[in-house]
Parts: structure tokens; C-alpha cells; sequence
């Protein structure tokens, strides 16, 4: 850096500039950013390694049947088998789930942050709640069997959509509650005594003020439980999606959710497991189905939480 | 012996400071008898008293926060609370409207009667308690929602049943925001600047017509010449409203109020009064040599 002028009289700039210069490489500095770079390579290499296998294996079978593919219904001929079924027994379960788990799980919420006391039992619950969220999937469809398909089975009809989509509600709620949780944690004290200083009911205050300054973020986090929901798979084939198919009959509506249904996920289940190798292209075009409605769900909860998103 | 407490005032604030207050001593209040709370309290006409503040001490759980405090709030004063940080200001203003009940494991012992009313007694409802005795808070706390907004939601939680345009013209008005803001009232309130965001905080308070307000370090996020428009914005609210102010600015509990209430921290961490005086008299011959130290900044 110092250039090799001789040493005679230099300014007070030219040594601020020759003290200042020096850029060391520092070896451990390389070392960790590099383990970091590969760290994020390998994670995007796997994910695109899994997406560019499932589109060369299942863009064919968009290209050449179109919208049939979707349309259809299941079949054991790979050629005309579609995902019709799927499709209505995916989106039936999440209405279920839908208007299950947000209300309950919102209210459960609300009670937890705005009206319990911070006592230890208060604590405890919080902590079940956080670890319910983590509980595998599969022992809540062993639940569902148990309860809905089972000792429920007279009114869900047994291995139904009733009792699919209450096993997934149950599954999420733990989600929804935490979320829910955050975003009203998220919502200042000072906002809740403003209200209460001007003389508001904890039922104003919650009404007016908390839940909608937490709506966003309730509803980010609600979609986002959806989307896990749409995508779970093994409680679905404990409760008996693979059971079945959604039938088309002139039964009531009722008949219907209480009848044998399937849905994305076992489609997919079922499908790789098919010995026929013409099913093997039928599996990627339906994954590639679920994956862009998961997609679609996570840009709308993005597209909600950049749209209403509040700074205090 | 002793100099006329408007020439204290002066001489404390200087000549650039509008606001003159008018000690509440000339009224009510003896000069000389101060150093016993209950002779002050015995000056007092019992209508002119707003709270009687008898024992009492503010918990968190175990915590004793503030012990033993003996005062009382003159009517249509402004009382200010001084002390260093930690002293328990905060927790004593919030003991006033119950807002310390917001808290898990607040309590307190002793009593607080307002207007001869307990108001800690079984059958009192905060709620009720709170529509009289508003509050104004450190940081401008708006709610997100339009100018006008902020200030009806308090009348509309009361069933406020009139014109509701001219009660927040009128509360705008009072709080001395209304021409600054009459042309955007759909605009959000946290728009507004802080000083701004704080007078619509105490339009907001006032829009519900309480007979009290609470305010707590108003000021403290605020620059001098905001600070100022809140100060002679408290002067002339207190024809009709009783203030009680806390504020870690010595200056401003000197210019702005009429009685000042010295709390200072124990061995044991709790808050408790060293004195209370008519503000001119405490802040140039204090009884205590705690308050003169503090006040003359030799700690705190």
C-alpha cells in the first residue's frame, strides 16, 4: 500500500491514508463465508433438483391432455387417469378445516393473550399448545381414527370427510393458535390502555383496537396453516382417504361429505405406488397440481402481509 | 420571611416562559404547614379535594413499588409528581384510573378516595372509573385509524348520543389541534407529528369529558417547543379539569404546575413522599434536605 515514496515529510492525509489502507484477507473470514455459500447451495441444488425432475416428468402429460388431466376422474388407466376427485375431496377438507380451526383456534387465541392471567397454568397450556404444534402428523390421524372415524362414526359417517377434514382441523389448530398468539402480541400495550384509558370494555378494547390491528397478521397465519393442511398426507390415509373416491351421485350434500372421498396427497400416494410405469408421469402432473396451489396460497398470505403490514 | 411565590415562579422559570402559574397556595393551600400531610390536608376544603391518597402502597406481586404515601390532589390544579427514575411516579399515577389493574399481580394496600369515594371498594368498576379519569401517556400512543376516529371512539364506548362531528370539532378545539388538522380529519393519526399525535392524544382523552387527567411524562418524547404547546395547553385545561402530571423535568413541574408531590426511592426500593408543597415553595425553600438536593441536581 505504501507506495514506495522515500520517506521525507509526508502530510498528515498521506498517513491517515497509509494507516487506513491496509485490507487484510483474513482466512477464517473466507473459510466461514464459504461454509455458509455451500450451506445455501446445497439447499437450492436439492429443491431444484426435486422441481426440475417432477416438471420434465409431468409437464408432458399437461402438454399432451391439457386441462383433461385435471378434469378427469381417477382411473386405472394411466392415459385417462385425472385428478377431478382430488381436487373437489382437497378443497372440501379445507373448507372443513377452514371453519374449524380458525374460529376455535382464534378464540382459544384471544383468551390466551387478551383475557387469561399470566398464572402457571396459563404457562402451561402455551407450552402444550407450542408442542402439540410439533407433534407428527401421523399421530393425529391415529386421533382421528380413534375419535372421528371411530367413536364418531355415526355421525361422520366413518372413513368420511367430515372426519378427514376434522383430523386436519385438529392438526392445524395448534398452528393457528400460535400464530394467532404472535400477531396479537404483536399489537402494543400502550394501544390496549389508550382504549381502556378512555373508558372501553376489555370486549371494546379487543373488538375495536387488538383484533384488527392483528387481523393481518391472524390471516397470514391462518393461510399458511391452510397450506400445510393441503398438503399433509399420512393422517389423511390413516383416516381412509386412500379408501376411496369422491363419488358424483344424487345423494344430498350430507351423503356426500359423509361418503369415501380421496384427496391430492394420497392421489400422489397412490399413484407412485401404482406397478403400472405409465402412473410414474401421473404422479409428477399431480404434484405439480398441489404444488401450485400451495404456491398460489403462500403468494396470497405474502401478498397479505406486505399489504396491511403496520409499523408502530 | 417569606417572598411572594409568583416572584418565585419568575425567577425559577425566567422571563421566557408564558406560562405564570398562580400557586394554588393563595387559595387553599398554607405555606408553612406543609411538612405534615395532614395539616396540609386539613387546609383543604373537602369539595376542593379530588384525591385522598390515605397509606397507600402499589405492589407487583411482591414487589412493594411505592409505600405509605399520604396526599392530596387539589380540584382544578395541576399537580405535578417529581422523583428520580424508579421511584414509583409512574406506578402512582397509574394507581389513580386502575389502570395498574392491566397488570398481573398489581395490587395496593391503603386507600385511594376520590371525590370521598374508595376506589378500590367492591361494586366500582375500573371501567367506570376510567371514563372519569383519563389518561395521557409517555409516548404518543394513537390509534391507527383516522384523526377523527381517535378521538370519537371514547364517546361512542360511552353511548355518546349527540352530534359526534361537533364534539370532536369541540375536543379538537380544547386541545388546541383543530386548526392544524380540521382540513385531514380521515387522515390516520399516526401520521401526525409527536407533538402533534400527543394533543390529539389528550383530545382524545378529553373528548369523553372527565373530570380528571392523568398525564405521564407527556413530554418526554417531545422537542422544547412541542413540550411548550402541551404546557400551555395544560394551563388552560385546568379551568375545567384537574391534571396530575408526572415528569422527570424539574423545569417543567416548576413552570406548569401549581402543587408538587416529591417522591424519592428507600433502601427497599419502594417510592415514598418526602414532601408536598405548593409548587413555588417546594422548588425554593423545600423542608427536606432530599428534595432540595434533588432539585438543585446534587442527585437524581
Amino acid at each position: 500500500m505504501a507506495t514506495g515514496t522515500p520517506q521525507q515529510a509526508l502530510s498528515t492525509t498521506d498517513l491517515v491514508r497509509q494507516s487506513l489502507a491496509g485490507r487484510r484477507l483474513d482466512p477464517r473470514t473466507v473459510a466461514f463465508e464459504g461454509l455458509l455459500l455451500l450451506a445455501l447451495l446445497i439447499t437450492i441444488g436439492l429443491l431444484i433438483t426435486l422441481l426440475v425432475d417432477v416438471l420434465v416428468d409431468g409437464i408432458p402429460v399437461f402438454a399432451s391432455r391439457g386441462t383433461d388431466f385435471l378434469t378427469s376422474n381417477l382411473s386405472s388407466s394411466p392415459e385417462r387417469a385425472g385428478i377431478a376427485q382430488g381436487m373437489v375431496g382437497s378443497l372440501s377438507l379445507m373448507v372443513f378445516v377452514v371453519l374449524i380451526s380458525f374460529p376455535i383456534g382464534v378464540g382459544a387465541a384471544v383468551y390466551l393473550e387478551e383475557y387469561a392471567k399470566d398464572t402457571g397454568p396459563t404457562r402451561f397450556i402455551n407450552t402444550v399448545i407450542r408442542n402439540l404444534a410439533g407433534v407428527p402428523a401421523i399421530v393425529y390421524g391415529l386421533l382421528g381414527v380413534a375419535i372421528f372415524v371411530g367413536a364418531l362414526g355415526g355421525v361422520t359417517g366413518g372413513r368420511s370427510i367430515i372426519s378427514g377434514g376434522l383430523t386436519l382441523a385438529v392438526l392445524v389448530l395448534p398452528i393457528v393458535i400460535i400464530t394467532t398468539a404472535e400477531a396479537l402480541r404483536a399489537v402494543p400495550m400502550t394501544i390496549r390502555e389508550a382504549a381502556f384509558g378512555v373508558g372501553a370494555t376489555r370486549w371494546e378494547t379487543v373488538r375495536s383496537h387488538v383484533l384488527p390491528y392483528a387481523a393481518p397478521g391472524i390471516f397470514t397465519g391462518t393461510i399458511l396453516s391452510l397450506a400445510r393442511a393441503f398438503g399433509e398426507t399420512a393422517p389423511l390415509i390413516v383416516v381412509g382417504a386412500i379408501a376411496g373416491t369422491f363419488r358424483y351421485t344424487a345423494d344430498g350434500l350430507v351423503d356426500q361429505l359423509r361418503g369415501p372421498y380421496t384427496a391430492l396427497p394420497t392421489i400422489i400416494f397412490g399413484f407412485s405406488r401404482d406397478p403400472d410405469a405409465g402412473f410414474r408421469a401421473a404422479t409428477a402432473a399431480t404434484i405439480i397440481a398441489l404444488l401450485v396451489v400451495l404456491l398460489g396460497v403462500n403468494a396470497l398470505a405474502i401478498f397479505l402481509r406486505n399489504r396491511f403490514e403496520r409499523r408502530w | 420571611m417569606e417572598t411572594s411565590p409568583r416572584v418565585q415562579t419568575d425567577e425559577l422559570g425566567g422571563p421566557t416562559i408564558r406560562i405564570v402559574t398562580q400557586p394554588a397556595a393563595e387559595e387553599g393551600v398554607q405555606p408553612g404547614v406543609r411538612d405534615d400531610q395532614q395539616g396540609l390536608a386539613a387546609t383543604l376544603p373537602a369539595d376542593e379535594v379530588v384525591f385522598d391518597l390515605q397509606a397507600l402502597s402499589c405492589f407487583y406481586g411482591a414487589f412493594r413499588a411505592v409505600r405509605d404515601i399520604n396526599l392530596q390532589v387539589p380540584r382544578h390544579r395541576i399537580t405535578a409528581i417529581i422523583g428520580p427514575s424508579g421511584c414509583g411516579k409512574s406506578t402512582l399515577l397509574r394507581s389513580f384510573n386502575r389502570m395498574n389493574d392491566l397488570v398481573d399481580g398489581a395490587h395496593i394496600e391503603g386507600q385511594i378516595l376520590y371525590h370521598g369515594v374508595d376506589l378500590y371498594a367492591d361494586g366500582v368498576d375500573p371501567v367506570e372509573v376510567r371514563r372519569r379519569i383519563g389518561m395521557v401517556f409517555q409516548k404518543p400512543n394513537p390509534f391507527p385509524k383516522s384523526i377523527f376516529d381517535n378521538v370519537a371512539f371514547g364517546p361512542r364506548v360511552a353511548g355518546f348520543r349527540g352530534s359526534m362531528d361537533e364534539l370532536v370539532e369541540a375536543s379538537l378545539r380544547r386541545a388546541a389541534l383543530w386548526d392544524e388538522v380540521k382540513d385531514k380529519l380521515k387522515a390516520p393519526g399516526t401520521a401526525l407529528s409527536g407533538g402533534q399525535q400527543q394533543r390529539l392524544c389528550i383530545a382524545r382523552a378529553i373528548a369523553v369529558e372527565p373530570d380528571v387527567i392523568l398525564m405521564d411524562e407527556p413530554c418526554s418524547a417531545l422537542d422544547p417547543i412541542a413540550t411548550l404547546k402541551i404546557e400551555e395547553l395544560m394551563h388552560e385545561l385546568k379551568a375545567n379539569y384537574t391534571i396530575v402530571i408526572v415528569t422527570h423535568n424539574m423545569q417543567q413541574a416548576a413552570r406548569a404546575s401549581d402543587v408538587t408531590a416529591f417522591l424519592t426511592m428507600g433502601d427497599d426500593r419502594a417510592g415514598y413522599l418526602v414532601e408536598m408543597a405548593p409548587t413555588a415553595t417546594l422548588f425554593t425553600r423545600p423542608d427536606s434536605k432530599l428534595t432540595e438536593d434533588y432539585i438543585t441536581g446534587r442527585f437524581g
